[in-house]
């Protein structure tokens, strides 16, 4: 082999090691992180209103509310959506799968869930819902 | 030459308020949701460059406060108790309500920037500047719960006209003051402006799709006027178009701050009966007498800001470059090769 191309064979090594080390911090990096996902409320709508995560591994959602108004994120079953069509909670703090963001704030919350499912997540503030502010959270 | 070039009143003739505390009349509710606004009524009047709108709040019972917002094409100079019959006067001139010996004098019912505020009666009037956000926070702020439906409305105006009228009624003040249910407290707005136009969509805040909007927009103008969108479609139906009569002219001239009310003017009646979602527009009204209202005064032009002439400008030319350059360099580049190919002596 010619010392040129031996020199070539040498830097590709070199780049090829260098390629390897940096995926295998990064996938170290992803693997301790929970997923991060944002939601942008803007005109009493969430985009996305379409979402499927993993289940077994925690997911943050990023709640950012572009609108004037205080809104929730309520992500659940349907028999938990019944219930807070009907509740009096004024805001909602205590559970990660219940936030209340006020206008023009971001909120955070980080959630695994436990099984695989089709959830929704809804504002129930008065005529919210009926507004359209719904989505579907699919854990596969 | 003064001379009036609309007069535009609106009758919300069934803006009734249930315990839901969604429920808005016009923009904004209270946080109880009690029942106490059964019917929003208003004057919007043009007169030599100058709009003067008209609005009342009937009283009709509960407690708390409420209150209603209205966007304006304009800063008002001027905010004050409006006249007492002038509204009941125009409903009266085209729906007369059959009932001898009633005298006309007996029809007397009884974040932003803060531009001005007046307390009239049992009702603090506050004029806004700013955008949507703004007068959405600062609405918020004073304890009214908006729609869901607001944050889109507010821009919608916003795009076109900054200034917002916030009127609050304090129910308790009214029961103070001995208002009763029923009681009206008329409030007549001066705005210098270029081009009138009468907000329509706002009427269907706080609505879901379908529920209706029901409403009587009245127009005095010089001459017949030309408006748009076409009122004949759209939920809205041009029910009166003549010359207003002598009578009604002199009686709305006679009640008080509305002197400027000139001898002759056509009287238009519309009638909106609309689904909520349906009434995504508003009146535009050409003063002018060129026949042209505008597309943006109906809230028909694109949504958002309007773009500086240039930014567009700027596209035409370039897709025009492209557009033209690629043929041209198309063109050279293939009659170059056909020349190529061309034999010696080929050529003509």
């Amino acid at each position: 082999m010619r010392p040129v191309a031996r020199r070539a064979a040498g830097l590709l090594a070199i780049a090829l090691l260098g390629a390897a080390v940096l995926v295998a911090v990064l996938s170290g990096t992803s693997s301790a992180s929970p997923m991060r996902i944002q939601i942008t409320i803007h005109y009493s709508h969430y985009d996305p209103s379409r979402i499927t995560v993993p289940h077994g591994v925690p997911v943050t959602f990023v709640v950012v509310n572009t609108d004037p108004i205080d809104h929730e994120w309520i992500v659940g079953d349907a028999a938990l959506q019944q219930r807070h069509r009907t509740g009096t909670e004024p805001v909602h703090n205590a559970r990660p799968t219940e936030i209340t963001i006020p206008a023009l704030t971001t909120r955070e919350t980080t959630i695994t869930f436990d099984k695989p499912g089709v959830l929704q997540y809804i504002c129930h503030l008065p005529r919210h819902e009926e507004y359209g502010m719904v989505g579907w959270l699919t854990v596969t | 030459m003064r001379r009036l070039s609309t007069v535009a009143a609106t009758a919300v003739v069934a803006l009734l308020f249930t315990a839901g505390p969604a429920f808005a009349c016009g923009g904004l509710i209270g946080p109880n949701g009690a029942v106490n606004l059964l019917r929003t009524t208003t004057l919007a009047a043009y007169h030599d460059g100058v709009e003067h709108y008209v609005t009342a709040f009937q009283f009709a019972g509960g407690g708390g406060q409420f209150g209603s917002i209205v966007p304006l094409p304009g800063i008002p100079t001027k905010v004050e108790r409006g006249g007492d019959w002038t509204l009941q006067r125009l409903i009266r001139e085209t729906d007369p309500v059959p009932q001898a010996g009633v005298r006309l004098e007996a029809a007397a019912a009884s974040s932003a920037q803060v531009i001005l505020q007046v307390r009239i009666d049992a009702l603090d009037i506050t004029v806004l500047k700013g955008g949507g956000k703004e007068v959405g926070t600062w609405a918020k702020d004073h304890g009214f719960r908006l729609p869901p439906d607001a944050p889109e409305v507010l821009d919608f105006y916003a795009n076109r006209s900054p200034i917002f009228l916030a009127a609050v009624f304090d129910a308790d003040a009214a029961r103070a003051r001995g208002q009763s249910i029923g009681d009206g407290t008329p409030v007549h707005i001066t705005i210098p402006t270029a081009n009138p136009w009468v907000p329509l969509r706002i009427l269907a805040l706080g609505k879901t799709g379908s529920e209706r909007v029901d409403a009587d927009v009245y127009l005095l103008n010089d001459r017949q006027p030309t408006l748009l969108p076409d009122p004949n479609a759209n939920g809205l139906s041009l029910q009166v178009s003549e010359p207003a009569s002598a009578s009604l002219l002199k009686d709305l001239r006679s009640d008080k701050g509305m002197g400027w009310i000139p001898q002759n003017a056509w009287l238009s009646k519309i009638r909106i009966d609309a689904a909520a979602s349906d009434l995504r527009f508003d009146l535009a009204i050409d003063a002018s007498g060129r026949g042209q209202p505008s597309l943006r005064d109906a809230g028909l032009a694109p949504f958002g800001p309007m773009q500086p002439p240039a930014s567009w400008i700027g596209w035409v030319l370039l897709l025009a470059a492209v557009g033209l350059g690629i043929p041209v360099l198309g063109g050279a580049y293939l009659a170059r090769m056909a020349t190529r190919r061309m034999p010696p002596g080929a050529g003509a």
